[in-house]
């Protein structure tokens, strides 16, 4: 408990008459790797946006990093840790990968006392090839526009930057879609990484076998409810199933 | 990449002992070598190639083609490649370059601004109503001129905001709110110069807006001379060159400007990304709103330097000069490789395409070619130019952006 980075505590969240998450609690330790089930609109990704700060919860408290907090804005949640990797990446796919990594908070010279900036491409380069390097990234070139890159590496691309910016909790919203199934495998080995590097990550999925394959827990969402949480070691395929499709309930929430 | 002994990042923690390499080098969605060095046929690099250099290519054989035809068409009597012709097309190509040097930023960013050839007409007038008033209340003549600077700079800008300030805060389409504001911008011109035309202006005005740097006179009785016109006449006049016009010198160094600030500077990362991809853009907190309006003031801008130029090379305002110079300077942004799509563009390219055009159409009059086939020729090369990016998105199996995830 002591441990928790990201506590949410009976979060609310309707639109109109439609309530997408109802009571739901959720902790995130240091260091471990977290998944979140359930169906197509099981309030997953309301969930998680209402952490990211796309979203601001009707009722119920996020407490991160030791503080409440309440986000207005995504870039609220970033300033304070929290990156968000969504299936769009958010990556301009015309610039390369350091313009990306650095994009928003590029690195500049300062020339004539300050008065006039320039980009540091070099240095901007560089950062990123040593990000890229500590987590094990190998991308052929980073000088060309990243969309000549494959769908893969643009997802290693976005978790470098989430890496190089310090980011103290990862959200990931099915980092494994739209892969083909050798880059899925990579995807997932640099979600370990990021764990072993004591970054917690969060990854909305409902491919099971990627759960099984790098979470330490699970929680699954059905209809806005938490219905189970479980250690993924003590668990399986088949109970999973069925918390996901209704059959079984914990009730855990409140 | 070669990869050296894992070093640790700049950035805080630590690395995982014994990771395993998670090479992504075979890469599923990128057709293997498109783009990377090594990768690809010979022949794939050389299309590539020439896709990518066409512009460069087609202006050098188009140059070379008139430095062969123009004097056998002629019998001789009249060159292509001469002093006196090469400051002609410098001096044609300064509103043409101007105005689409603020279209290749609104272009990259993904926007369009119809406005700038009436802007440019109002930024004329204002210069010159506001360069006549101040002359005419005592101001020497410098500050006069500089004031007129600063009402037709301050005019367009005022546009610019306006334009950027609807496309950004009120969701309209940059399309539409160009559109709307060009006939605004119309209107107001003509009604300030009150009949299209501000007359009355200084003589020494012309001064500022044809003498030129260097005046070269060949032959015997000839020289060179450095900022100021020679006093002479007759046949030392008709050899005389003039070369690099002030408006010329003005033209060049607006265009290190924005070379400068769209290729060294954040704002030029900026335009790209936002033209690239609008919502990583605002996700990365790029103060998108603020970007746009900024972009479109500088293409306002670089149309008011236009009119002020024009304005000090006519000695009169004009409420009527930049009409007919808007589809030439984006057909010029467009032959320069600037992506109608956003996101992608150099100005250096614009330049290319504002000399395509230049060149083409004083070829083509010296050639005594009906002055109408310019535009048939024009045209062609705007689709052309347009199709050989497309062909190399093909090639390279980039998907077209509006495609791309």
């Amino acid at each position: 408990m002591s441990d928790a980075l990201l506590q949410v505590r009976n979060l609310r969240k309707s639109f109109g008459g439609l309530t997408a998450v109802d009571g739901v609690s959720l902790e995130v330790r240091r260091g471990e790797v977290v998944g979140l089930l359930g169906d197509n609109g099981a309030g997953k990704s309301t969930l998680i946006k209402c952490v990211s700060g796309v979203y601001q919860p009707d009722d119920g408290e996020i407490v991160f990093d030791g503080a409440t907090v309440t986000f207005s804005t995504p870039m609220d949640a970033r300033r304070h840790g929290i990156e968000t990797i969504y299936q769009d990446l958010a990556l301009a796919n015309n610039l390369d990968v350091g313009a990306n990594i650095f994009l928003g908070r590029e690195i500049k010279k300062r020339w004539l006392g300050g008065l006039v900036h320039t980009l540091d491409d070099k240095g901007m380069e560089r950062e990123s090839r040593l990000t890229l390097e500590s987590l094990q990234i190998r991308i052929p070139t980073l000088a060309e526009p990243i969309e000549t890159l494959s769908g893969g590496q643009r997802q290693a691309v976005a978790i470098a930057r989430a890496v190089y910016w310090e980011a103290k909790l990862m959200i990931m919203d099915e980092p494994t879609n739209n892969l083909g199934v050798p880059e899925q495998h990579k995807v997932l080995e640099l979600i370990r990484t990021l764990r072993d590097r004591g970054v917690p990550v969060v990854l909305i999925t409902h491919v099971l076998p990627d759960a099984f394959a790098v979470t330490d827990r699970v929680v699954v969402m059905h209809r806005g409810r938490k219905v189970a949480e479980k250690v993924t070691a003590e668990t399986n395929t088949e109970e999973l199933v069925q918390y996901m499709v209704g059959a079984r309930d914990d009730d855990v929430a409140a | 990449m070669t990869s050296e002994p894992s070093r640790p990042a700049a950035t805080s923690g630590s690395l995982g002992e014994g990771k395993q390499d998670v090479t992504m080098r075979g890469s599923i969605a990128a057709p293997a070598g498109a783009h990377g060095p090594g990768g690809g046929s010979s022949l794939q690099r050389l299309v590539l190639f020439l896709s990518r250099m066409w512009a460069w290519l087609f202006l050098a054989v188009m140059v070379l083609f008139f430095v062969v035809a123009v004097p056998l068409s002629t019998g001789g009597s009249v060159n292509f490649l001469t002093i006196r012709n090469s400051q002609n097309i410098l001096v044609a190509i300064v509103p043409v370059l101007l105005l689409g040097l603020g279209q290749t930023f609104v272009l990259i960013a993904a926007g369009i601004d119809l406005s700038v050839g009436w802007v440019m007409s109002l930024a004329s007038v204002l210069s010159a109503l506001a360069l006549r008033d101040a002359f005419n209340s005592g101001a020497p003549l410098p500050v006069a001129v500089l004031a007129g600077l600063a009402a037709g700079l301050a005019g367009a800008g005022l546009v610019g905001f306006l334009n950027g300030w609807i496309i950004a805060k009120l969701k309209v389409p940059a399309f539409i709110v160009t559109l709307g504001t060009s006939f605004i911008v119309r209107g107001v011109a003509y009604l300030m110069s009150e009949n299209s035309t501000v007359i009355g202006l200084p003589a020494g005005l012309g001064a500022y807006g044809n003498d030129a740097l260097i005046y070269y006179i060949s032959g015997p009785g000839g020289g060179v001379y450095f900022l100021h016109r020679p006093d002479v006449g007759g046949e030392l006049l008709r050899r005389m060159e003039i070369i690099l016009p002030y408006p010329v010198l003005a033209t060049a160094f607006v265009l290190a400007l924005t070379m400068f600030l769209l290729h060294k500077t954040q704002f030029g990362r900026h335009t790209y990304a936002i033209g690239g991809s609008m919502d990583a853009s605002v996700r990365s907190g790029i103060p998108v709103d603020r970007h746009v309006i900024k972009v479109y003031m500088l293409s306002a801008a670089t149309a008011g330097v236009a009119g002020f130029l024009s304005t000090l090379r006519f000695t009169a305002g004009s409420a009527v000069i930049g009409d007919s110079l808007l589809l030439s300077s984006i057909a010029a942004v467009i032959i320069g490789g600037v992506s109608m799509f956003g996101g992608a563009g150099t100005v250096i390219g614009t330049v290319i395409g504002a000399l395509i055009i230049a060149v083409l159409t004083t070829g083509l009059v010296m050639l005594n070619v009906d002055a109408f086939w310019q535009f048939i020729v024009v045209g062609t090369v705007v689709i052309v130019a347009v199709l050989i990016d497309q062909s190399r998105d093909l090639i390279v199996g980039r998907q077209r952006r509006g495609a791309a995830q």
